[in-house]
């Protein structure tokens, strides 16, 4: 265990004391407690920057499960040290925010703070741990934190249903990827990332079938968790959760694991054309999807939502189109732009959508709605989040001279660049790419506008507000302040990051070698970008300033991926439970016929592929007149139980048929048995006719059995199938018997005569003993119910 | 409505010492010809039932006053003690021991074994557990 695994588990062990915390320190908010412990961590990470930008990797290893090659290595490189100082760097801003943000008497801080908590350090141990399977271990913490964070109000129902939905999208997807993992490890025989990525590199996999399976189990467990289309329905309802949350988990960390674990992999996958594929298409029309239907919402949250989804698909379909780079040489590449342009983009959405959530949320704290329709002529009231929201929707917007800008116009280069890749048919249906990305982007630019002018701008609706608006007091401020200084500073002065920390993890997505050397300009001349730009411009403020004439058109798509999901839902329980409800009837006879029904189908299926059935036995005995009369007797009786008109009567014939048994003991010359089968015959029939004696009396009036077909052809096959079982298993005899054993050692070493009884109570005496015991617990068992009938006695009271 | 049984009661009087006898042979020839604890036991309690049957419940209560499932339990821990005693000697659980030439006082030669003793446990828990089905079943309403 070395400082950097301390760091990255930090967050769990100070959880382990907000119980504390909580008893002894009450008149403090608890936001203040927990905001050193991010803000040490990201001065820490920072420190860090020398060494990654040098491209030197930091590994470290701490056993865990050593004999099962799972143990938790860290693996410091550029994107590591990217995703991590993101991670801490806004969990600071996110805690100072939420200081302010909730109440200290009406919230159970406690549980806030310990959920974020364990979410940051799930997140960071994701973005640090090499070994595949750790990595595992904190995905699913986060899907459980942020299940916890999202359910955080949870008496209401909206809340515990996004809650529930968030959690079933991911874990599905967590699984897929743990499905992912084993293979992978099956095809590498590591866990290790650093080593899968070396035996991919030597060995040709390419062909293997786990090669693409695992590829699809990983990449499902990436879309999930980053809201690709088709899964991005839980992400709107996420929004229920405290504003911070959704601002740290749900626009700036935990939908970027997936873009982490895409980004990471791709060194082991980028050869392939179905990773290139499917990550860039997936991405591309996440970005359309979710950028149309942006426009559409009402909730300001929900704006967002819809906004992260498509910001995450242009990040991710920029990583797929950056994998193309592999295929050349990576210095001055030609495609390394688009892989330069996701990270870049990373970086600036987390900054300008962390604002704007962070805005969002002044906003319902000071007017107590979120709706848009209500909201409206605010900037006058407040001028700093108007400021905020200004620039970081202009960012998002991709206006200049901020950051969003930039990655933007890099976006648009990488699209158009695409196209000239004449590998797996980009130059060909790739034109699709810029066309798309263009379409969205003037959405992007659409509802941009909408979320800061129908808030801020035009008419002052006081009626409609629960609450008079005013400025947030300055705590709340700082953070987006913050942020959106960012987004100018970055935005004005973009090589700052470039070459400290976007070109070394650009180095650590293509796997280490070589390094990369990224210079990010303002203006790039009169080129195809700088057309496409203004073009959006040119209609997204057409169509912005004619919007209420054209929303209308939303109406032609009443279906969504959502209705879906709850029409399976729905439609799943109660499937689900007509299909239980029809073969769980709750009826013995019908369990029976499905219990002996298995039994006839495997044993008969067995016997027949096996080649089983043997009829011809050489040692088998004469067969003398008694046993054919007795037989014939024991038919007869058996027959007519089931014809008999009266219970008594079936009992009688039970007992000659357990007489014609002893009798059978008899002529093949078993004394104990035949003494015994009598006695215990005796006994059983006088039970019997108890029980009949205490039937009901309109039980006991005489009814035969009634016909059922099922019954009769179920059992006729079980007869057949175990007398053709009987007589075939008779006739293959492998092996002699052991019982001349007995024969000559019944008196030498036992001692005794009576063969039968020296193997009961010598040979194997042992089962004597327990059978006597299961005697003796029927007897008390009998005892028992009749003598402590509680439940009788409470029932006949009632 | 109570009818006079007095010649099942005193046939019983005498049959029931047949009967136990016969049990008490079947349990000791067991090792030797056909028999053992189990009929053996079920013989004796086919002897009490005759009792039960000729007089009452109480009667025979009083005429034998133990409690059966104390019987099954006493005859379990027989069994089981006699395997025990095989470990005591540094044999394997259950190993019998025996002697085919005894000379007892009245029995001239005998052979004595650890076996009988562990029939005898299956004999009582036999009775105990016949018994105590039937005693239950009979004092119930």
């Amino acid at each position: 265990m070395t400082l950097l695994h301390w760091a990255a588990l930090s967050p769990f062990i100070y959880a382990l004391f907000i119980p504390f915390i909580h008893k002894w320190f009450k008149n403090l908010h608890m936001g203040w407690f927990i905001l050193p412990l991010p803000t040490a961590l990201f001065c820490y990470l920072l420190s860090m920057i020398p060494t990654t930008a040098a491209n030197e990797t930091i590994v470290e290893v701490a056993n865990w499960i050593p004999s099962l090659h799972i143990d938790f290595t860290v693996n410091l490189d550029g994107l590591s040290l990217l995703f991590a100082l993101l991670i801490t760097g806004i969990g600071a801003l996110v805690l100072l925010y939420s200081t302010f943000y909730l109440d200290k008497q009406k919230e159970k801080l406690n549980l806030f703070y310990f959920y974020l908590l364990l979410f940051m350090g799930a997140m960071l141990g994701i973005v640090l741990s090499d070994n595949l399977i750790v990595l595992y271990t904190f995905w699913e913490i986060t899907s459980l934190s942020s299940f916890l964070l999202i359910g955080y109000w949870n008496e209401r129902e909206k809340s515990r249903n996004g809650a529930l939905k968030s959690m079933i999208v991911t874990v599905f997807g967590g699984l897929s990827l743990l499905g992912g993992i084993i293979l992978l490890y099956l095809l590498t025989g590591s866990f290790e990332i650093r080593e899968i990525i070396a035996y991919i590199q030597q060995q040709d996999v390419h062909s293997h079938p786990f090669f693409l399976l695992s590829m699809f189990c990983l990449l499902i467990g990436a879309f999930t968790k980053s809201a690709q289309f088709p899964f991005h329905i839980w992400l709107p309802d996420a929004m229920e959760a405290p504003t911070p949350v959704s601002a740290y988990l749900h626009s700036a960390t935990m939908v970027k694991a997936g873009i982490y674990l895409v980004a990471r992999l791709t060194p082991i996958y980028a050869e392939s054309a179905y990773w290139l594929w499917t990550i860039a298409a997936v991405g591309i029309i996440t970005l359309l999807y979710g950028s149309f239907f942006a426009v559409k919402q009402t909730d300001l949250k929900g704006i967002l939502a819809y906004s992260t989804i498509s910001q995450l698909g242009l990040i991710m379909s920029l990583l797929g189109l950056g994998a193309a780079s592999v295929h050349f040489s990576l210095e001055n590449d030609y495609f390394t732009i688009a892989t330069a342009a996701a990270l870049f983009h990373l970086v600036n959405h987390a900054t300008f959508k962390g604002s704007l959530f962070m805005m969002v949320g002044i906003v319902d704290h000071e007017t107590g709605t979120r709706d848009i329709r209500k909201l409206g002529g605010l900037m006058t009231f407040m001028p700093i989040t108007f400021s905020i929201a200004v620039i970081g929707a202009f960012s998002m917007a991709g206006l200049p001279p901020f950051n969003g800008f930039l990655s933007k116009e890099m976006f648009f280069t990488a699209m158009i660049n695409i196209t000239k890749f004449d590998l797996f048919q980009f130059n060909t249906w790739g034109v699709l790419f810029p066309i798309l990305a263009w379409i969205a982007s003037v959405f992007t630019f659409i509802y941009s506008m909408l979320l800061v002018f129908r808030v801020f701008a035009g008419k002052y609706k006081p009626e409609q507000l629960p609450t008079k608006p005013h400025e947030a007091p300055i705590g709340m401020l700082i953070s987006p302040l913050i942020l959106v200084s960012l987004v100018i500073v970055i935005g004005l002065f973009p090589n700052i990051l470039s070459n400290t920390i976007l070109s070394p993890a650009i180095t650590a997505v293509y796997g280490g070698v070589p390094s990369y050397d990224l210079h990010i300009y303002h203006w790039h001349g009169f080129n195809i970008e700088f057309f496409m730009t203004i073009g959006v411009f040119v209609l997204g403020i057409l169509l912005t300033l004619t919007f209420t004439k054209w929303k209308n058109f939303y109406r032609i798509f009443p279906y969504s991926i959502n209705a879906l999901y709850n029409f399976l839902i729905e439609k799943g329980k109660l499937w689900s439970k007509q299909l239980t409800n029809r073969y769980m009837v709750g009826s013995i006879r019908t369990y029976l016929l499905y219990i002996l029904t298995f039994l006839v189908a495997t044993a008969g299926y067995t016997l027949l592929t096996k080649n089983g059935v043997n009829f011809y036995g050489k040692n088998l005995a004469q067969i003398g007149l008694y046993e054919i009369v007795l037989s014939l007797i024991l038919i007869v009786a058996t027959i007519s139980i089931l014809f008999a008109k009266s219970r008594l009567a079936s009992i009688i014939l039970l007992g000659a048929v357990g007489y014609s048994v002893s009798l059978f003991f008899v002529i093949f010359q078993a004394p104990d048995l035949a003494l015994t089968q009598l006695v215990i015959e005796t006994v059983s029939v006088a039970l019997f006719l108890l029980c009949f004696y205490h039937l009901p009396r309109n039980a006991r009036k005489k009814e035969s059995i009634g016909f059922k077909m099922n019954n009769a052809i179920i059992s006729v096959l079980v007869g057949i199938t175990f007398s053709i079982i009987a007589i075939s298993s008779y006739n293959t005899k492998l092996f002699d018997s052991i019982s001349s054993y007995y024969v000559e050692n019944t008196y030498k070493k036992a001692a005794g005569e009576n063969m039968v009884n020296v193997i009961l109570v010598d040979f194997r005496g042992f089962d004597t003993l327990f059978e006597i015991a299961v005697l003796a617990i029927a007897a008390i068992g009998i005892y028992t119910m009749i003598k402590l009938r509680l439940g009788g006695n409470n029932r006949e009271n009632k | 409505m109570k009818t006079n049984d007095l010649i099942l009661q005193t046939i019983t009087k005498i049959i029931i010492f047949l009967i136990l006898l016969f049990s008490v042979d079947i349990f000791f020839a067991g090792h030797y010809t056909p028999g053992g604890g189990f009929v053996g036991g079920l013989m004796t309690s086919a002897a009490l039932v005759l009792l039960l049957i000729a007089y009452d419940i109480k009667t025979v209560a009083n005429l034998f006053p133990v409690n059966y499932i104390y019987v099954a339990a006493t005859g379990l821990l027989i069994a089981l003690v006699t395997g025990i005693s095989s470990i005591i000697r540094h044999k394997p659980f259950l190993t019998h021991a025996f002697n085919k030439h005894v000379h007892l006082p009245l029995f001239g030669e005998t052979s004595l074994h650890t076996a009988a003793l562990f029939d005898l446990g299956v004999y009582l828990v036999v009775v105990g557990v016949t018994m105590t089905i039937i005693q239950s079943i009979g004092e119930d309403k």
